[in-house]
């Protein structure tokens, strides 16, 4: 297992990524072999034959059909080694293996989400356990978005209309960036995650604790927690700079203007309506892109928001 | 030869309207490159902007929703705007009746037209421009270019209009190389370029119809809610990658094809040598064209088609690249045991090969299935296609505009300041460039309007090669424009090629040649014929 990487690849952290690095190698280096020689002899025939002194015609032949042939037919066979290569680890990464743990992905403006065989779910947060196969199934609610965690070499567009398949396989436990790879508007480059590979004990561990609603928990610390988990802090700040969305700071008791004309005051109703119905009453000056946390979120887990914004004072 | 300096085509009775009214193909080239170089600032300007945006992780200095809006105007001002007509509609109009020896293009009203048709579909983009601009990325993939509340139609109804400019220039061409050749100019005695013209036009001609429809289906849908793409609307989202790539990756080798075709001018008059393989180099151009219609496929790799197509686009990918590998060896070979001068044309040659080649041979680890697995919409692919279309086509170009340059103007340029420019040119686009391959090797998305901050030190190196690249720009404007007022006067045949565009004086008469040219010897018969160069 490779974990330093090279110049051009990150560190492979998933069981195919040594094949995929190992093809991107060898391209690498029967790459960099043609383009010595293009470029070598580019250099050789430019200081050779430089131009001196009066015109004379030139006697250099114009063609030879064996030289044609050859870098017709090595490049040829190159390739064809290449494809199969390629398509081979292709059809791997295209086939889960049957005993694979499943967890359900979805992809919305502009966070992912996860649900979980033990009812848990997550949001940018995708917790799994190393040395088993985990198997994807995808879709999105809005728009095209693409899965992409770079250290495990795997991508896979996540559409509206249908379910896509990855899965991948972890040896180690690590963290790993989860990117969004495929435009999806204002913050698309906001929209990332991470995978959390944990060993086998912490997996164990944080499926016990991962299904609990921050129990011991004051209210206004779980809203906290909940406001970087459920992927709040993606398009709302809490320091007072207007993002995607209103900042959250000292907003509580604060009128404020709608787009659709008249005002709102942001008392917990509101803020209620606007996370579970975030198109009903738009804040003037920006756009209508919140998407719906309803089914998301608990009655408690937006109790706990609400006191957190409340607890947010200039 | 008759005196012609007062009856050039440039110094015609009539002022600036018999500029705008003209039907000779010399003026309508000049037309063009007039609209296209605008553009190309304006498109270089945009990628100024991404590239300071991107000198720091976090906000440098625009929003990200005006981030959105410029990348996505900087890739369908260079593609629909400049790169997409740059080379045939103007170097080509300017210089392919020459070359077959031809008064002027078959339709020489139908050539004005597309000109007009190409300014009035640049009206409709820019008007998008002020209509609140479009954000959508320039390939207006759905559902997004369906919801976008921002003004997609005027820019997808500009680029359908620009469309046809495009066909009607391909189909001018196309009838201008069958019909008007030269008596005695068999096939195989035409120039490479217009080898590489035709092949272009017969992708013109055959994949834009295609692009037509698509965007007329996306405005349709914006327009009249009529579910085509959109899955809200119970439409499928792919179908619409599958109908914009049919026309897009060959639309790629309409780019690419006539810079080719300007390379195999280039490397054999400044070897002063006959090219090798002249039929190689002519049939890879028309495989290239066919093949081009068959793999469209590869730019979904990822979207969930089935194994079995994605394997058979990831073959016939392949394929699609051996003719590119045989006209770089053969123009190799034609340097060989030549008489190589180095002036500015062939400097942008020796890069064009150069550039291509990384840019061919980084195709290879997009066209293995498993490694665009992970490549595939990251800065790889920005490296890529930037060493492909900017390091081939736009080196090509400046090449071609080089070498044409005293024909279309009779003066030359300052040999010293055109060496310095190409010097910046080539270092700060590989320093741009290289360094995102890098980038994106190690996972950076492309269309990131923050990044993690691991990511800096590559996105300021690749910044600063951006400012040598401008540098680079900035001085060649300035030469070329300081040529025409004060630059010396160019003489018929200032670079000893045997083309027949060569064999008028410069600038040429409106009417090209004085009566019929005869064809005394092949287009690149250094091997036979005595050829003094004009003074350089």
């Amino acid at each position: 297992m490779d974990s330093t990487g090279t110049l051009f690849l990150p560190p492979g952290q998933s069981t195919i990524a040594p094949e995929v690095d190992a093809l991107f190698n060898f391209i690498l280096y029967t790459g960099i072999i043609l383009f010595t020689i293009v470029v070598v002899g580019m250099a050789i025939f430019v200081v050779r034959y430089r131009r001196r002194g009066k015109e004379k015609p030139t006697t250099g032949s114009a063609q030879n059909l064996k030289l044609e042939l050859a870098w017709t037919i090595i490049p040829t066979i190159l390739v064809i080694i290449v494809f199969f290569w390629g398509f081979n680890i292709y059809l791997k990464m295209h086939v889960a293996p049957k005993d694979a743990f499943e967890i359900t992905v979805t992809g919305q403006k502009w966070f992912w989400s996860f649900d979980y065989p033990s009812g848990a779910s997550t949001v940018n947060d995708l917790v799994v356990p190393a040395g088993r196969p985990v198997k994807l199934l995808m879709s999105s609610k809005d728009v095209i978005h693409s899965f992409y965690v770079p250290d495990f070499r795997i991508k896979m567009d996540v559409l509206p209309n249908r379910y896509t398949m990855t899965w991948f396989e972890a040896p180690q436990p690590g963290e790993h960036n989860l990117f969004c790879a495929e435009y999806c508007g204002t913050s698309h480059s906001e929209m990332i995650g991470r995978v959390r590979v944990l060993g086998e004990r912490e997996y164990a561990e944080w499926e016990q604790t991962s299904g609990s609603g921050g129990e011991g928990m004051s209210l206004e610390k779980y809203g906290e927690q909940l406001y970087t988990a459920k992927a709040c802090v993606t398009c709302h700040r809490i320091d007072g700079v207007a993002h995607t969305g209103p900042s959250f700071l000292g907003i509580y008791g604060e009128s404020h203007p709608l787009a659709a004309g008249g005002t709102a005051v942001v008392d917990e109703n509101y803020i209620r309506e606007s996370i579970l119905e975030p198109q009903s009453k738009v804040v003037a000056g920006y756009q209508p892109v919140m998407p719906t946390y309803q089914g998301l979120l608990d009655n408690r887990q937006v109790d706990a928001l609400i006191a957190f914004i409340k607890s947010l004072k200039k | 030869m008759v005196e012609a300096v007062s009856g050039n085509y440039l110094r015609q009775p009539g002022g600036i309207k018999s500029w705008l009214v003209t039907l000779d193909h010399k003026r309508i080239g000049i037309l063009y490159l007039a609209g296209i170089m605008t553009f190309f600032i304006f498109g270089g300007l945009l990628a100024m902007l991404i590239r300071l945006e991107l000198l720091t992780p976090g906000k440098e200095l625009v929003d990200a929703n005006t981030y959105n809006r410029i990348f996505t105007l900087h890739g369908a001002v260079m593609i629909f705007l400049f790169i997409i007509p740059s080379i045939p509609a103007s170097l080509g109009n300017f210089v392919l009746p020459q070359m077959i020896g031809a008064k002027d293009v078959a339709f020489p009203r139908l050539n004005l037209t597309s000109w007009y048709i190409y300014i009035v579909g640049s009206l409709f983009a820019l008007y998008s421009i002020v209509a609140g601009s479009i954000d959508t990325g320039w390939t207006f993939y759905t559902p997004y270019s369906t919801q976008s509340t921002t003004s997609v139609v005027s820019m997808t109804l500009g680029v359908f209009i620009l469309g046809f400019s495009s066909i009607l220039t391909g189909l001018n061409f196309i009838v201008t190389i069958h019909k008007l050749r030269a008596p005695g100019m068999t096939w195989y005695q035409m120039p490479l370029f217009v080898w590489a013209l035709y092949a272009t036009a017969v992708i013109q001609v055959l994949a834009t119809p295609v692009l037509a429809i698509t965007l007329v289906l996306l405005i349709l849908e914006r327009v009249f809610g009529i579910g085509i793409f959109d899955p809200a609307m119970g439409g499928d989202p792919v179908l619409y990658q599958h109908f914009f790539w049919f026309y897009s990756h060959p639309a790629v080798y309409i780019m690419i094809l006539p810079g080719m075709g300007i390379i195999s001018e280039l490397i054999s008059t400044f070897s002063h040598k006959k090219i090798f393989g002249y039929k190689a180099i002519a049939f890879s151009s028309l495989a290239i064209a066919f093949i081009s219609f068959l793999v469209w496929g590869h730019h979904m790799f990822t979207s969930g088609q089935s194994e079995l197509a994605a394997a058979l686009f990831s073959f016939l990918t392949f394929l699609v690249g051996i003719p590119s590998g045989i006209k770089v060896f053969n123009w190799l070979a034609t340097m060989y045991k030549g008489r190589i001068s180095l002036e500015t044309p062939m400097l942008y040659a020796l890069s064009f090969l150069f550039l291509f080649s990384i840019g061919g041979l980084t195709g290879i680890f997009l066209g293995a299935l498993a490694v665009d697995v992970h490549l595939h919409d990251t800065y790889f692919i920005v490296a890529h296609f930037h060493y492909v279309m900017m390091g081939g086509t736009l080196m090509a170009f400046l090449g071609g505009l080089h070498f044409w340059w005293p024909k279309m103007f009779g003066r030359l340029y300052s040999e010293y300041w055109g060496r310095i420019a190409v010097a910046l040119v080539f270092i700060g686009f590989n320093l741009t460039f290289f360094t995102q391959f890098i980038l994106g090797g190690r996972g950076m998305p492309r269309r990131y309007y923050t990044y993690p901050p691991e990511y800096q030190t590559l996105h300021d190196l690749s910044t600063v090669g951006s400012w040598i690249l401008a540098a680079g720009f900035i001085i060649t404007f300035a030469y070329l424009i300081h040529s025409l007022i004060a630059g010396r006067k160019a003489s018929g045949n200032p670079w000893g090629s045997l083309t027949l565009e060569w064999t008028s004086p410069s600038p040429p008469p409106t009417e090209n040649f004085v009566g019929t040219p005869r064809l005394t010897h092949g287009p690149y018969d250094y091997d036979t014929v005595q050829i003094e160069r004009g003074q350089v």
